[in-house]
This record gives structure tokens, sequence and C-alpha cells, in this order.
């Protein structure tokens, strides 16, 4: 789960750094590169819910519909044209922003998915900011203090931060805090409808335990990167030419952050992503109305047009936010255009 | 030919250049041993990790209670109760011999898939890597599609699709961990492919086939094993989290995720107990991440 | 003591080379910059004669090791004609495995060209084996071997490549080299890499396994020093072409083409009455994607004429085999210096 370098072809020789044309064509490569994979995804997406034991229109029917019925519904829900056609209009109705209705709920899927979106990404991105601010901190003092006590502490915690099963740690932390203590709340996501949502504490104070859960493992990841790379800056040599030249540790440092930013932030990036993703656990545990817990649901009742609206976006997300994190680290680091 | 004249210089060489003559010859893996050897943390976590092995070839065997006796009278009882003493679940079960008769389950979809994504992932990044061309960028770019999703969603949209059960669940997460090896394959042996020796044997007359067999494949399953170590934790977290969710193992079979996602309303009631599956798969994850990263600085020394 | 027949007798040449040719395409950028072909090798031709060593000297860039990995057909030329004792390489006269029992190569790093993961006696079974030797006769070869190159076999046989040194490890290559009983070695900077004194243990020690074995040596180098002191003939090259070749103390004594007289006029000099004053190479390294027209040389030769411009020159006899690829030599040329044309027999 580190940092991906994105692959270019070899060049022999390299032409010149900084010209604008490398950087440009680079970017554009890069995004042009991008949209099959989105095409290869919206097929596996398609695929893995096609190759699906059992009928999809099961769940929706009661068990003494009539033939014309079925034969309705089929035609409704396109399930009685071949494959192939059925991925193509998907993809077509997808590109305009419809993902067919939820066979449970009879809701447009693009806008359950959407609201859930939503939800989810209030938690992943407090998560992932608290992550990256706590890795950062552990990662700077192991690195900076190598080999030192302090660096065995951090680097345990950060070893902690990625073994824990971060479902366990959020029952752990419910009977904690909200069975025990009665501090916070152990469910939901605040009064009122999943779609309604304020910056009060009586919202807040639901994100608190999901969201100290769910930062664990981007904190312990972040501060396993921070630690390598702070180590590696470190040892090299033109620290020492500048610890001669009279700089303090305050330069020192200013100098790392600026070395180190483009990586720590690129797996900043990637690790919002996976948490996007990878929210289903968490959100089950917390009850929170987010995309994993509608995932949840539409695994369960096998709501198929749900199944593959929702995995189809999170899929996107991941992979435009791939291409965001690639295309700052570029803008930051010119040198990976050339490379 | 040459008109300067050199003295003759006899075929031996000074005794300067001598090796040390004592010291045996270690090989790759020997020298990695030792090293680490000397790492205690690691090597407690490695004693750890075989304890837990022994309880999941043993356990089944040597639980003080039947993990299956449900009794609705003696329905979660707290840790220290007489004759159970980690208390009991939500049926009545001894806690104590369910966890101990879980960690077969448990670790065994856990390491299951990372072995077998191992064995076919290496295969086939190898195969990339060595081949060049057409074939490693087919390869690696139905890969990337596959990098596209995160492996959380993807094992369960594949768990989803599949159905519950131990076979579906192990099938997904299989498939799941296969693009990531392949990538460490590949690239490994990428970088293997390109060195002199590799050119030297191919210079010799050496069949492709032949030469992956003695000279790559030595020189690649080393990193590779250890980048699957790291995936151990991951699975069995994983692993446990699809039965959490219950889409993995079916009840009453005792497996800690399981165990977690049954004792989920019990937390009100007797929380501790309701915890300890999870600290089961917490302690299981830690310690074979200790060993993996042991492993890895042991190795990385030497290449 | 080669067990190959000879089959085309001492006059033929072992190695015959014509017309080779390497090019490497570069990609092109999105917006159609870059793109182009690095000619690495652009038209070569050369003999190795039977019990000579060919030395081979030039720059960096200018195609040496290109040249040695075509030869050894590690890489595939784009065009040309490799022909080793009279049968074109990869006929069915010649199959390319049976080629590459003949020709053997040392490389310049002596540690990664043996597998860290195999002991030194595995290293240099491996070759015999792979062409039908049992492992038992393959091993006693390579101890053999191993005696004769100067390590011992009870102390070295069973090490590793890291617990040698850089001129021990090379002597392992000698050896691995000479475990498949080839005719030819090709020899690619293989002493560059090592102290002095190490270097020139291992010359000798490649001198008097030439003479035991009779060997065939393609000695590639940068020291022109080396160079002189082993080879029969040398070959000069620039910019993927051949500049000239021919006897060594001819060459050396009197170079006929422009750059091998600016090559050795930059070695240093210990001798108080020919120092080296000004550097004699002017202008930029060369680029090979976008060679000069005409003669490849002539932007940094001080014998340049309009004339070598627009003119490729051809290789020109200057001596007893020796020739040189410039319009200087070269009749009818147009070339100021060149001499006149030889009248048309009536």
């Amino acid at each position: 789960m580190g940092v991906r370098r994105s692959r270019m072809g070899v060049s022999y020789p390299s032409q010149h750094p900084c010209q604008p044309t490398t950087m440009l064509a680079y970017l554009l490569r890069r995004i042009a590169y991008a949209l099959p994979i989105m095409l290869g995804v919206a097929l596996v997406c398609f695929l893995l819910v096609h190759i699906a034991p059992g009928d999809p229109l099961v769940s929706v029917l009661p068990a003494d519909a009539s033939v014309e019925l079925q034969a309705q519904l089929r035609e409704l829900y396109g399930f009685n044209r071949s494959l192939p056609e059925q991925f193509v209009m998907w993809v077509w109705r997808a590109m305009h922003g419809d993902l067919g209705m939820s066979i449970a709920s009879n809701r447009p899927v693009a806008t359950e998915v959407m609201v859930a979106v939503s939800n989810t990404l209030r938690l992943a991105v407090v998560a992932t900011a608290l992550g990256f601010l706590l890795g950062c901190l552990f990662g700077f003092v192991a690195g900076y203090f190598r080999h030192s006590w302090l660096d065995r502490l951090a680097s345990m915690l950060s070893v902690l931060g990625v073994s824990v099963p971060h479902y366990w740690l959020g029952m752990v932390l419910v009977i904690i805090f909200s069975s025990q203590l009665m501090w916070l709340p152990a469910t939901g996501a605040g009064p009122g409808g999943s779609d309604e949502w304020a910056w009060n504490w009586a919202h807040l104070q639901h994100l608190v335990l999901p969201a100290i859960t769910m930062s664990v493992i981007p904190m312990g990841i972040v501060a396993r990167t921070v630690r390598a790379l702070v180590s590696d800056i470190l040892d090299q040599e033109f620290i020492v030419g500048l610890r001669a030249k009279g700089l303090t540790h305050l330069d020192i440092f200013r100098h790392m952050v600026k070395n180190a930013a483009p990586t720590a932030l690129a797996v900043m990036g990637l690790q919002l992503g996976y948490l996007l993703g990878g929210s289903i656990l968490i959100e089950t545990v917390f009850s929170w109305p987010g995309t994993g817990f509608l995932l949840n649901s539409a695994i369960f009742q096998r709501d198929l047009p749900l199944l593959q609206g929702t995995i189809l976006v999170l899929a996107l997300f991941f992979v435009l936010l791939n291409l965001l994190v690639d295309v700052l680290q570029t803008l930051l680091d010119p040198r990976i255009a050339r490379a | 030919m040459s008109t300067l004249n050199a003295p003759p210089v006899s075929r031996a060489l000074p005794s300067a250049e001598m090796p040390a003559a004592q010291e045996r010859s270690r090989g790759y893996w020997t020298s990695a041993l030792l090293r680490f050897r000397r790492d205690p943390v690691a090597m407690g976590a490695a004693v750890m990790v075989l304890l837990l092995i022994m309880l999941a070839i043993v356990g089944p065997w040597i639980t003080p209670a039947d993990p299956y006796a449900a009794s609705m009278l003696k329905r979660l009882k707290p840790i220290g109760t007489e004759g159970f003493p980690l208390g009991t679940d939500e049926l009545g079960r001894d806690m104590l011999s369910r966890l101990m008769a879980g960690a077969r389950l448990s670790l065994f979809i856990g390491i299951t898939p990372v072995v077998l994504a191992f064995l076919t992932g290496s295969v086939i990044g190898i195969l990339a890597g060595y081949a060049g061309g057409m074939t490693n960028t087919a390869i690696m770019r139905t890969v990337d599609v596959f990098y596209a999703f995160p492996s959380v969603l993807l094992a369960i949209a594949l768990s989803g699709v599949l159905g519950a059960g131990l076979v579906n669940s192990l099938t997904s997460l299989t498939i799941v961990f296969i693009p990531q090896i392949v990538r460490v394959a590949e690239s490994v042996t990428t970088q293997v492919r390109t060195r002199d020796y590799v050119e030297a044997a191919r210079a010799s007359g050496a069949s492709p086939f032949t030469i992956v067999r003695v000279h790559v494949l030595g020189n690649v399953l080393g990193p590779i094993f250890v980048y699957a170590t790291s995936l151990i934790a991951v699975s069995m977290i994983l692993a446990s989290g699809l039965s959490f969710l219950g889409l993995g193992v079916k009840p009453p079979e005792p497996e800690w995720g399981l165990m977690l996602n049954t004792l989920r309303t019990a937390i009100y009631v007797q929380p501790w107990v309701a915890a300890l599956p999870g600290l089961m798969i917490f302690i299981t994850s830690i310690s074979f991440n200790i060993l993996s990263d042991g492993l890895r600085s042991a190795m990385d020394n030497k290449s | 003591m080669s067990l190959h027949d000879d089959i085309g007798g001492p006059a033929q040449p072992l190695l015959s080379i014509r017309g080779l040719q390497k090019h490497f395409a570069l990609k092109k950028g999105l917006m159609g910059q870059g793109g182009g072909v690095v000619r690495a090798v652009d038209g070569v031709d050369f003999e190795v004669l039977k019990g000579e060593t060919l030395g081979v000297v030039g720059e960096s860039g200018c195609g040496k090791s290109t040249t040695a990995r075509l030869l050894m057909q590690l890489i595939t030329p784009t065009a040309g004609e490799v022909i080793f004792d009279g049968c074109t390489v990869g006929s069915r006269d010649l199959p390319l495995k049976e080629f590459r029992r003949q020709v053997q190569m040392v490389f310049q790093d002596s540690y990664a060209s043996l597998n860290p993961r195999l002991t030194i006696e595995d290293s240099i079974t491996f070759g015999p084996q792979v062409h039908g030797v049992p492992r038992r006769e393959a091993l006693a070869r390579t101890r053999d071997l191993l005696a004769r190159v100067g390590l011992e076999p009870a102390r070295f046989a069973e090490r590793y490549p890291h617990e040698l040194s850089g001129g021990q490890r090379q002597r392992v290559n000698i050896a691995r080299a000479l475990a498949l009983q080839p005719r030819m070695v090709i020899l690619d900077e293989a002493v560059s890499a090592l102290d002095k004194s190490v270097e020139a243990q291992v010359l000798n020690l490649l001198t008097e396994l030439k003479a035991e074995f009779g060997l065939t040596y393609v000695f590639i180098s940068h020291d022109l020093n080396v160079v002189r002191y082993v080879s029969d003939r040398v070959m000069v090259m620039y910019l993927g072409q051949v500049a000239e070749i021919g006897p060594s103390d001819a060459l050396f004594s009197q170079p006929a083409h422009p750059y091998t007289g600016a090559l050795l006029s930059s070695m240093p000099s210990m001798d108080p009455d020919h120092r080296t004053e000004e550097p004699p190479l002017a202008g930029d390294p060369p680029n090979p994607i976008n060679p000069p027209s005409g003669c490849r040389f002539h932007p940094r030769c001080g014998l340049a004429a309009p004339v070598c411009a627009q003119r490729m020159p051809v290789h020109s006899l200057t001596g007893p085999h020796h020739m040189a690829a410039c319009l200087v030599h070269e009749p009818g040329s147009g070339h100021p210096r060149a001499p006149l044309a030889p009248a048309p027999a009536a």
C-alpha cells in the first residue's frame, strides 16, 4: 500500500529537464492513460455483478409472479438483452449520470450513491487529515531521532496502527466511550435523515469515534513512509554539507519538509482513496450511512443496479484520485516527468 | 606481439589475497537467517507465530470444553466464571474453547489466499518480467485495471457477488492479492533480467527456461516471498472482516471474525468477552507484521 | 587445445563482419517531439584473423560495447552479417547455440557478471552443463580451470562472489568463459575496473591462456596503453563506424586517421621530449542521434575540408593491412591533400 510511480517509456538520451512541453506531454499522456483504465474498471464492475449465480430478479419478484410480470420486469431492467448490449447501454447511460434504478428502494441509484458518498467523504477526509497529522508527527520523530528509544516507540505505534483490525478497534472504542463512559454516541450520523448534515456538535459527536477508528491505518502508513523519507534525506551527504555551513536545526527541518512533502502528500491522497473505497467495515460497526453501508445493503438485498452503480462510483473516484495525486506530484517534482 | 617486457608472474596469487581459511562459505538464506536471529523483537514475533500455528493445528483437539456445546442458561457469562475462564458467548458456548478452535479456521482463511496468490502471482509476474515486450504490456495493463480498485472494495464486491462461504471468500481474497504479487514479481524480474550474469548465461547458449530456473528464480523469489509475508497480516484482517460482515465463514463454525459479528450486540452486556476474538486477530496480525518486517531487514542488508 | 575443428584453415578469418548496423528507435512524445533513431553502430566492416588479438578503442559512446554484444548475438542487428570461420551465424551450418559455444565474452563489471546466489563452481559448470557435459566431468574441468587461472580450487570452488576481490572475480569470469572451450573470447573492458597492479597480473594471465589454448581475442578498451601492450592489430571506432584499422605498431607510430592521431596525442606523456600540450580534440562530443553529414569526424577534425561535409569516406588502404576511412587517403576524393585518382587504363 505504498506510493505508486507511473511508468513511462525509457528515454535515451534524456531531453532537457524543465521544458514545459515535456511536462504538458507527460500530463496529457497520464490523463489519456486513465481513460482505458476507467473503461476497464467499468467492464470489471459489470462482469463482477453479472457473473453472479442466480437470477437477478429473484429478490424483487414474489414467488408466484406471473410469467407476463416477469417478462415485463425483465424488459424494464434490460435483463433480457445480451451481455455486451447491456454493458454498452449501461456505460452510455452512466456517462449521462443515469445509473439505473435501485430494485429495493425504487429510487435512482445515482441519487442514493451521491448522498452516501458525501457522508463517507466527510468521514474519510477527517480521518485522513487526522491520520496524516499524527503520522507525520510520529514518522518525523522516528526518522529524526533514528535508533533511539523515541524511534522505537514511534515505529511501534505505526506498526500497531497498521496491524489493528479497525472494525475491532471501533467496537472497543464504542465499549469504552459509549457504553462505559457514555461520552459519545455509538451509532449513526446524527439526528435527522442521512441527507441532513450540519457542522454542529449534535452531528460532530457522532463523527468522533468513527473518524478516530478510521484514522489509525493511514496514520500507520504515513508514519512509516515519513520515517523512511526523513531517514533517507538525513543520510544524504549534502545535509552534512549544510550543517558544516552552519545551518540551524530549523532550517534543516524546513528543507526536509520541502523534500518529503511530495511523497507524503501522495501517500495521503492514496490513503484517502483507500478509505473511500474500503469504508464498509467501519461504517457497519458505527451504522454510518455512507457508501459502505449502502454496499452492504445492496449485497444482502441482491440489488444489482445499486451494487453495480456503487462499485463503479467508488472505483472511479479511486482512479481519479490516483490521477490527481500523480499530476500533483509531477507539478511539485518535475523530475518525475523526465524519468 | 608486444615489445614491452613484463617480468614473468607466477600463476598463484600473492598470499595477501587469500580469503580467510577458517570461515565456511555462507549462502544467501543462511546469512539472512543468522542476521534475523540477532533481532530480539523479530524473534519474539517468530515465536508467537509459531505458537499460533501450533494452536491452529492442534487447537480443536485440546480445548477444555466442546466449542459447539450451547446452553441458553449459560449465555454471556463474564470472564473468570467457574468452568469458563474466558466467559461464554451469546449461545452459552465456552469462549476459551471457541477461541482456541477458531485459530485453525482464522489462520487458514488468512494464510491460504496469500500462499495461492504467491504461487500464481509469481509465475505470472516472472513471465511478464522475463518475456518483456507485448506479453509484459498485456499482463501489466490488466493488472493495472485491478489495481484501480481499493483492495477492500474488490474483496467485498467479489465476496458479495459469489456469495458467503469459505471457498468463495478464499477465492475472492486470492484474486485481490494476485495483482499485488504480480507487480512485485515483474518489477524484480525485470531488474534481474538486465544483470550481466543473465547476459552471460544467455551468451553460453542456455534456453530461456534454463536461465529462469537457474539464475532468475533464486534471485527473485526471496524479495517476492518477503513481500508476500507482509500481506498475511492484511489478509487475516480482511478475511476475518469478511466473516464479520457475514460474507465469509458461516455459523456455527468458530472463526474469530464471525465471533465478533455474532457478539456485536453483546457489547453492552458483556463488553470484554465480546472484544476477545478481535484481540486474537490483533495479536496474530501484529506478530506477522513484525515477523515480516524483521525478514525484510534481514534480507535487505545483503541485497 | 580447442576441441573444435578448424574449418577454413589459417588463412580464413575467424570472424568476418559485413555492414553491421544497430539502430535504436526513440519513443515519440505525444506532441510529436522526440522520436528519431540512435545509430549506435552504423555500417561496420572488419575481420578478426585466427590467433590474433584485435584491440578495439574509441571514446565512450562510439559503439564498442554495442558491437561486442552484436558479435555475441546478445542483441539482434538491424542489418549486417556475422560470419564465423566461413559459416553465417544462425544458419544451418552454424546454429546459434553452437556459435555460443565457440565465442565467449568477459564483461567489465566483475561482480555483476556472477550470480550472487551461486557458488563459483556452480557458476562455471553452468555453461558446460547447458551443452550436455555430464556434471562430474564439468566439475573436473572447473577445478582444472580454476587452478589454471591462479585460484586454488580447494579454497575457492565453494565460495560466493561477494567473498572474492575484484581481481579474483575477473579470474573466475575468465575461467567461466574458457569452460566452454571456445575459440574466441571477447573481452569488453575486462580489466578497466581493476586496480593497476591487479590489471597487470590479469593481462599476463590472459596472454598465457591465449598461447596455451590457441585462442583469438577481441580486446575492447578505452585505455590505449593497455591496448598497445596486448594487441596485434587495432581497430579505432568513432560514432558507430570504423575510423581506422591496422597493425598495432604501425597504427600507434603512424596513425593514418586524424581521429587516431588526436587520441594518441591526448595520452599523457612521460617523455619530456614529447610533451602533451594543447588538447588535440576540439568541438563537442558527438550525438549519435543526429550524426554530422558526410565524414562524421569533420566538425572536430584539424584537416577538415569542405568536401568532408559532403562525402562519406570509404576504407582506403594506407599501408600493408592498414586501412583508414578518411578522404585524405582516398585517391580522387576532392580533398586538397588526397592523391589524385589513378588514370583509367587505356
